[in-house]
This record gives C-alpha cells, structure tokens and sequence, in this order.
C-alpha cells in the first residue's frame, strides 16, 4: 500500500475523524470531568470531587426514577420479543398475504414518538377512551390508565408495542434464513410442530433475538419520549408524574431546567454504567443461549 | 399445512392488523369531529367539519414549522449520506494500517449511550452561539453517522472491485472513482440512508426541546409538545387541536413509507441481521 493509497484514505475517513474527536472522544471526556464540578454553564465549573455522585445515590428522585426504569425495561423488552416472535411467526405462514401484513405492522413505527405520547393520553383516557370502551364491552372496569400511578407504566409498555414493526421485520427476515432442509431433517426425526419451533426455529434465529433484546433494553433504558410528552413539561398541573419518571427525564431536567449540569452529568455515568453492565450480563447469557451458524461467534 | 390452519392464520392476522391500523382510523377519523364529539369512538363523525384544521392553522404557526423541518431533513439527511458514504469507501476501498481498530471503533461509539455526550454537546454549540438555531439540529451530520457507514461499507463490499481497480488504470483520481462509480453504483444502500435519517429527523424531540427556544423555529415534534403544554396541561384540554396537529405531523411519515417502502423494508432487516 503506497504512501499516496494511505493519504487518500485519510481523506475519505476525516469526516468521521474530526466528528469523532469533537463529538464523541471528546464529549467523554469533558462529561467525566463534568461529573466531578458544578456547573450552571454561566459560571465556570467548580470541582467537588465526587459530592454529585453521594449526593445522587440520596436523592429518592433517582432511586425512584431508575426503578421506574429498571420496571419499564424488564417488563417491556420480554414482551416486546414475545408479540413480535409471535406476528413474525404468523407472517412467515401467510404465503403471499405476508407482504400486505407487514406493511400494517410496521406502519406505526412512522408515526413520531409526540404523536404516539398524545396517542396514549387518548387512548387510554380512563373515562372514554378507547381501550377502556372496549374493555367495557367484555365487562372488564378498565382502570385510570394515564393518572392512576399504578397503571400508567403498564399503559405506556402496552403504547409501546404499537410500534414493534422493526423487531417483526427483523425476526420474519430471519425466520425466512432458517434451511427448509433442518426442518425435513426434523420431521423424519419425528418432531412435532414444537419440537420442530424449540430444536430447530428458535436456535437458528437466535442471533436475531440476541440482537433485539440488547438493542431494545438499550433503548428502554433511555426511554423519554413518549412518557415525557403524555406527562412532563411546561404547566403540566393535570397529572401527578412521579410513576412516569424516567431516568432520561429526570437527567433532562437536571440538565436543561435546573441548569445542573455537572449532575446530570454524574447521572449520565450512572446510567452508563448501568447500560454496560446489564449489556455484559446479556452478552455473558447469550454465549449460552445463541447459536451462531458455523460454530463461529461473532 | 392444511387449509383449516391457513384460514386461522389469516384471521389472527387481519384481526391484529385491524388492533394496529384502529390507532390511525381513530385519530384521522376524530380530527373531523367538533369538540364535544372526539371521544364519542364512532368511526364515521357524527357531525363532519373542518373547523379543527382552520383552528390549529390559526392557532400555531404549522406552515412554519412544516417549513422548518423540512429544511433541516434535508440537511440532515444530505450532509449524513455523503459524510456517511465518504467514511464507509474509506474503510471498504482502501486497506491502511489501523483500519481493523478503527472499525471496531465505529462500532463501538454505535453503544454509546446519547446522555452521556448530551451535555457537552449542548456546552460546544453554546460556545458557538449556536443555541436557538436550526443548526444544531442537523450540522453534527457532516461527520458521519456509525450506523450508516456501517450499513453503506457492507454494501460497498459487495461491489466488484476490479471495477475500480479498472477506473484506476485508466487515470481516475481517488476522488473520481468513489464519486462517479461508487457513489452511483451504492444507490440502493443510498436510498435506506436518506430514508431512515429523514425518519429519524423529523421525528426527534429530544434534541428539539435541547436547541429550539422560540416557536418560530420549532421543528413539528417541538411544536406538537408545545401544543400538549398550551392546550393540554395549560387549562382545559383542548383534544381536538391536538389530535388534528397529530395528524398533520404524522401524514408525511406515511407517505415516506409508502414511498419508500421497500427502502425501509429492506433497511431494516439488512440492519439487524448483520448487527
């Protein structure tokens, strides 16, 4: 490789080496350091060492926001796996009605996540909207699911599988990947349907479970949207929030409301580290549970 | 499998897609009622009007803010497929040392959660008086974006090399062969880009409520919030002004999809099945 080859190539890579350096390397860095002073952005940064990291583990805020967290993802990142597995299921069996359903299932995921959080709020109206109207019809008393504390993350995790159409795709481009012949090879085996979905299904797309599971939970960590237009923000007196208090949130609050800058960007850390580490529990099951084809793992 | 098992099949499938299209039929069907009628649930509106789409042109500055963010998708979208592209033909073309580490690193930002790099970057367009512009909004995609230059250089891999090499031989510079054969010939790997940045563009709040401060410069997610505060929170919900600026924000997503669908189809299982 000459000289001339090696310059060119710096060339075609330099956009990402100074966006690199200016917005990430960087903003890693100084966010570390951020984490260590106070900051209001008009005065300069003062250090206190790491009082902004005692201070957030005292603060109920943060135990409660990150509860909340810790709630959502738990138990929407299952269900999410488990709705999408089953319609890509359903899909890869409808022949060439399948293009048609997929197109429907993924329609929502267009929709921006504002107009889903406002979505929520009429929808899950507890006097009249509409999942309480049809509730009412199989005579089931549907409960107050945008104010009543209890019930507002369950409507929000229910809201959020609205929009599964990517994992669907995903799972049903993987499902399609699966080698007729594993399945003949079963069947002379003698397996059943669910035989045939445990020993030769679920091993074969597992890669693609793996891979929406971490990027969901990754995601469901840093939940903000949806919850932060149905609940927060400028004279919002109708609705008590707190079960609505993402982490996300409440750093955006510290952040750009209250101007704590060197907070938010402990808490930044804090979540970062809760990232890695449930990022490495997941990695450290799946070389356990994935199977990778070609015995080589990626 | 046997024809019983096909027409349950079916029927699971059209009665979810009926659960997953109501949402839209819904709220669509709830911006032509009057107010007092938006939660009656009936399909058909009882008493059809237009008033709501004469209020919230009234009530909010939407042209402007339709305007606003088409704009910024635009730049954003532009300025991330070329930086994106540029990136990914480094890494898929040439082979220099350090091109392994240097990919992984590309990789690796791609886990970096955004809170954690939120705050400085706020701080770097503070110090540029950047704060309350439309720039912020889209200028950091000059450099590139992980995801893309991932899915661009696995697509530019599967392209015939002695093509290039061939262009080489008969005299074109580094800059000709990528711009006048590469480019062209990644279009499909193009075409997901724009579509899924232009998705992602018009759609982000969190940035929006981060930069933008007045409402002439709203984008349309930062407008319809500002709505939910003024017309929701600030008094007596006004429902039906929020669901018709819903509409109105949502309807060019769906012409995206059915645009591009394949693009996004495509995109998105090419996207996980290699991540």
């Amino acid at each position: 490789m000459s000289r001339g080859e090696t310059r060119a190539a710096f060339l075609f890579l330099s956009p990402w080496l100074i966006g690199f350096a200016v917005f990430t390397a960087w903003p890693l860095i100084y966010s570390a350091y951020l984490s260590l002073t106070d900051y209001d952005v008009i005065n300069s940064p003062t250090f206190v060492g790491f009082d902004n990291y005692a201070e957030l583990f005292a603060d109920p805020k943060v135990a409660l926001a990150l509860s909340n967290t810790l709630f959502f993802t738990a138990v929407q990142v299952p269900l999410y796996i488990a709705v999408s597995l089953a319609l890509a299921l359903l899909l890869a069996r409808a022949g060439r009605a399948s293009g048609f359903f997929r197109t429907v299932f993924f329609l929502p995921k267009m929709t921006p996540p504002v107009a889903v959080g406002i979505l929520f709020l009429l929808l899950f109206n507890g006097q009249s909207g509409l999942i309480n109207t049809g509730l009412g019809w199989v005579g089931v008393d549907g409960p107050s699911w945008t104010t009543d504390p209890a019930w507002v993350k369950p409507g929000l995790i229910i809201m959020s599988l609205w929009t599964i159409g990517s994992s669907v795709l995903i799972l049903l481009a993987a499902l399609r990947g699966v080698p007729e012949e594993l399945y003949e090879a079963a069947r002379l085996d003698g397996a059943g349907s669910w035989r045939q979905f445990l020993n030769v299904t679920l091993p074969m797309i597992s890669p693609a479970v793996f891979f929406i599971v971490v990027v969901n939970t990754i995601a469901g960590l840093q939940t903000f949207d949806e919850a932060y237009t149905a609940f927060f923000g400028a004279g919002n007196t109708t609705y008590g929030n707190d079960a609505a208090l993402f982490y996300v949130i409440y750093l955006f609050q510290q952040a750009f409301q209250y101007l704590n800058m060197g907070y938010a960007s402990a808490m930044a850390w804090v979540l970062f580290a809760v990232i890695m580490v449930i990022t490495a529990i997941q990695a450290i099951v799946s070389r356990r549970l994935v199977h990778y084809e070609g015995g080589t793992s990626r | 499998m046997t024809r019983a098992s096909r027409i349950v099949t079916i029927g699971a499938l059209v009665l979810i897609a009926v659960v997953f299209v109501y949402p839209f039929v819904w709220l669509v069907s709830a911006s032509f009622k009057p107010r007092g009628e938006v939660f009656d649930n009936r399909l058909i509106p009882q008493t059809f009007t237009l008033e709501n789409y004469v209020q919230v042109w009234q009530e909010a500055p939407l042209a402007l803010w339709l305007l606003n963010t088409v704009l910024v998708t635009a730049l954003a979208a532009t300025a991330v497929t070329l930086s994106s592209a540029m990136v990914a033909w480094a890494f898929a073309f040439y082979r220099f040392r350090g091109r392994g580490a240097l990919f992984a690193l590309v990789l690796g930002s791609m886990m970096l959660p955004g809170a954690v790099t939120m705050i400085p970057t706020f701080l770097i367009w503070n110090a540029l008086g950047a704060v309350n512009t439309l720039t912020p909004m889209w200028a950091h995609n000059l450099f590139g974006s992980a995801f893309y230059i991932f899915l661009l250089r696995q697509f530019m891999l599967s392209l015939p090399r002695d093509l290039f090499d061939a262009a080489r031989v008969d005299g074109a510079n580094p800059w000709q062969v990528f711009w006048r054969i590469a480019l062209p010939l990644s279009r499909p790997a193009l075409a997901v880009t724009v579509v899924f940045e232009v998705q992602a563009v018009w759609t982000d709040l969190m940035r929006a409520l981060i930069y933008l401060r007045d409402s002439t410069i709203f984008t349309v997610p930062r407008g319809l919030k500002a709505l939910v505060d003024n017309f929701g929170f600030g008094g007596e919900w006004h429902w039906e002004i929020l669901i018709t600026a819903s509409v109105i924000t949502t309807l060019p997503m769906i012409v995206l999809f059915f645009v591009a669908q394949r693009h996004i189809i495509e995109g998105v299982a090419a996207g996980g099945l290699k991540g």
